[in-house]
């Protein structure tokens, strides 16, 4: 279990318990938090559950696998912090991880 | 004007299917689909992945169900009209009449909406000032590659439509491509190509750049794009291409006046009707209690949202249940002995 904290471009901040296992992307989902439509379904193919993590977070979190990035080419306003939710797995080390959704998504 | 017993907007799986039910209990049908392909989602995000949950079927590619479900409704001969959207529906007595964006009308009973999360859509620059030239100087695809001759263009993207294009335009126009990372995902060919023609100057490549703003006086004039350590430069732009493959909008189902929950379309679950009578949704976009998002239960759903149509198409006529392998008027419509 982690406690994640979503950050909405407006600043508003919604904080969701969730379980090993799951995905950050079905962390939000779960909990109704605007701004990941997650419209593929975690599948890697849509870009619509884009997030910028945390300066301090980005280094912590594995590696993106092959394939995430040239699906971040396609979201809105990449940059050198961005993941696809769906990618990042998560488990205990993630507890107090903040990530920020991105403002064109809502 | 076209008349049918149902339209169906969205040519992806469900979509398909219901056309199938739709021919096997005799009614006629019309196929609308934003798309230049048919297959929906399963041709545009996921072609060669594996799908592993279609019963009887172990495992498939999207583009291997996409095939065999037209195959499966080869012998109805329904119309596909592809690279089309609806954009209006109008309640006449008991009729439907929907207009799509490229003019065609249809007169119908049933409108079964299979749309998936929406129709695909270039995704567009986030940048506010670009919105006013969109159409115009700011394209996200080509239908006249010649407006480009002797032109400056400034191209954003690191796949195949960007590459493509900024090497087919390098041949008569001043051409800078632009892109987030080092890294493109186009095809090495064309990567190779295009690191050629930059280095002989023929393109500019600006790599971990990206879209500040879009200035011009009634006409493009030039272009802002910056990094992300805040340097910022200047390109004479006469167009701007944005190459960001495509995103799902709900678009102009909104404002058709069903109840929406979120980007769904609530539904009774006897025969998939919304609460406009003759219209019905199914798939992705349909919700109910214990919605799975499921191809399989996009199936059954186009199943019984058919056997709702037959009521409205057939007024007179009472449906009769029967099983494809004993009915011989199954058989007939299916063209099999």
């Amino acid at each position: 279990m982690a406690k994640i904290k979503y950050i909405e471009h407006t600043g508003k901040e919604h904080v969701a318990e969730v379980q090993n296992g799951l995905t950050v992307m079905e962390g939000a989902v779960q909990n109704d938090i605007p701004g990941i439509d997650a419209d593929c379904g975690g599948s890697m193919s849509c870009a619509t559950c884009h997030v910028y993590v945390k300066e301090d977070w980005y280094d912590k979190l594995p590696k993106k696998e092959m394939g995430e990035d040239d699906m971040l080419d396609q979201a809105y306003e990449p940059t050198s912090k961005s993941r696809l939710s769906c990618q990042i797995m998560v488990s205990d080390d993630l507890d107090g991880l903040s990530v920020y959704i991105p403002e064109k998504q809502v | 004007m076209i008349k049918t017993d149902v339209v169906i907007i969205g040519a992806g799986p469900t979509g398909l299917f219901c056309a199938h039910q739709l021919g096997i209990i005799g009614l006629k049908c019309e196929i609308v689909d934003n798309l230049d392909k048919i297959g929906g989602q399963c041709i545009e995000l996921y072609p060669d992945k594996p799908i592993y949950d279609i019963p009887a079927v172990p495992e498939c590619t999207g583009e291997e169900l996409t095939n065999n479900l037209i195959k499966q409704i080869k012998p109805f001969k329904f119309n596909f009209h592809l690279n089309d959207r609806v954009q209006e529906l109008t309640n006449i007595d008991d009729n439907w009449i929907v207009k799509t964006t490229s003019g065609k009308k249809f007169k119908t009973p049933n409108v079964v909406i299979a749309g998936g999360v929406g129709s695909f859509e270039p995704r567009k620059f986030p940048t506010k000032s670009a919105e006013k030239f969109d159409g115009t100087s700011v394209l996200y695809s080509i239908k006249d590659k010649t407006i480009f001759k002797d032109k400056s263009v400034a191209i954003f993207g690191g796949g195949d439509s960007a590459l493509d294009w900024a090497i087919e335009l390098s041949n008569s126009s001043k051409v800078s491509l632009i892109h987030r990372r080092d890294e493109f995902r186009g095809a090495p060919a064309s990567v190779k190509k295009i690191k050629e023609l930059s280095e002989k100057s023929i393109i500019n490549l600006f790599t971990k750049y990206s879209i500040k703003d879009v200035k011009g006086n009634g006409t493009l004039e030039e272009i802002e794009i910056k990094s992300e350590e805040g340097k910022s430069k200047t390109i004479k732009a006469d167009y701007v291409l944005g190459f960001f493959g495509l995103i799902m909008q709900l678009g102009p189902i909104a404002d058709w006046g069903l109840n929406l929950d979120k980007k769904t379309i609530p539904v009774n679950t006897e025969n998939f009707e919304t609460n406009k009578k003759g219209i019905f949704a199914i798939g992705d976009i349909c919700t109910y209690p214990g919605k799975l998002k499921l191809i399989l239960s996009g199936f059954h759903e186009g199943a019984l949202a058919a056997r709702g149509c037959f009521k409205y198409a057939r007024p007179n006529e009472k449906y009769r249940f029967e099983f494809t392998t004993a009915s011989n008027t199954i058989k007939d419509r299916l063209g099999v002995k």
